[in-house]
């Protein structure tokens, strides 16, 4: 039983991961090209472009329950399996969601990119 | 992508690696809190190596936003993640830490992946979907960013209308 609460725990971990770093992305590309607009603008209108979007509030919010429920499932279990498998499981997740909120392109390169990465995430934390 | 791209992308990774190995350093010096004890924590931030960490990861954090601006999330996140190698290569040669054949293999993997993905272009875009853009007060500026310049196809980088 606390085999499944562990893993539910990671989880949860994963989609607030998700959830944040989607929304984030898309806060950021709503905001627009930071260096073009600190060229043409200024810091204070990046600043005041990022402070008033719902996006970025609503991305940090997520993050912030991602980490506090990374902080529960490792409570529950083992550092050795929660650390490795939430942090391979998010770059697989956020492919997947990239590709269906973000509507980025996710070719074939950037599958295997991010399982690369998520393989290699899991045996160098594991 | 020009070289001030790859420097924040560099900034990402930097400071990701630095500002945890900090934190964790003061953690350490700290000693465990327990959790009848919170506000502990609260003092932890007087250290100064969890001072510092709490600086670079803010660090982190501007530069992860700067690079969402001009590139995809798929883009960024694999192309940071040599960060882990980082991680471990410090243990390794600056605190003498063992790495066993598994990690060198994860060093492997996540590098490959890393190369995977810094070939490609750093943004790619739907079309289908650019309502926001003629708002943009800086169309010509923030609209067509850097991307387009690796050939993705003359692809807008706009994602409003995207629904989450």
């Amino acid at each position: 039983m606390r085999h499944v609460y562990t893993w539910m725990g990671i989880l949860v971990v994963v989609f607030f991961s998700v959830v944040g770093d989607v929304l984030m992305s898309r806060a950021m590309k709503q905001v627009g090209d930071v260096h073009a607009i600190v060229k043409h603008s200024g810091v204070w209108t990046v600043l005041g472009r990022v402070l008033s979007n719902s996006n970025f509030f609503l991305a940090v919010t997520a993050m912030a329950v991602g980490f506090f429920s990374l902080l529960f499932a490792l409570s529950w279990g083992d550092v050795s399996l929660v650390a490795p498998a939430a942090a391979s499981l998010t770059f697989i997740g956020n492919a997947f969601a990239a590709k269906i909120f973000l509507h980025e392109k996710v070719d074939r390169r950037r599958w295997v990119a991010a399982m690369l990465v998520a393989a290699g995430v899991a045996l160098l934390a594991g | 992508m020009t070289s001030r791209k790859y420097l924040v992308l560099a900034g990402v990774t930097v400071f990701a690696a630095a500002g945890d190995s900090m934190l964790s350093h003061g953690m350490k010096q700290i000693g465990s809190i327990s959790i009848h004890h919170l506000q502990s924590l609260l003092w932890a931030v007087l250290n100064p190596w969890v001072a510092l960490g709490i600086l670079l990861l803010l660090a982190f954090f501007a530069s992860y936003m700067n690079a969402l601006s001009w590139a995809d999330l798929t883009y960024v996140l694999p192309a940071t993640s040599i960060g882990y190698v980082l991680l471990a290569l410090v243990a390794k040669f600056a605190l003498h830490e063992q790495i066993s054949w598994l990690r060198w293999m994860g060093i492997v993997l996540i590098s490959g992946g890393v190369g995977f993905v810094a070939g490609g272009p750093a943004l790619t875009h739907d079309g289908s979907q650019t309502p926001e853009l003629h708002k943009d007060p800086l169309p010509a500026a923030s609209a067509r960013p850097f991307g387009l310049a690796q050939g993705n196809g003359g692809a807008s980088t706009h994602c409003e209308g995207a629904e989450l």
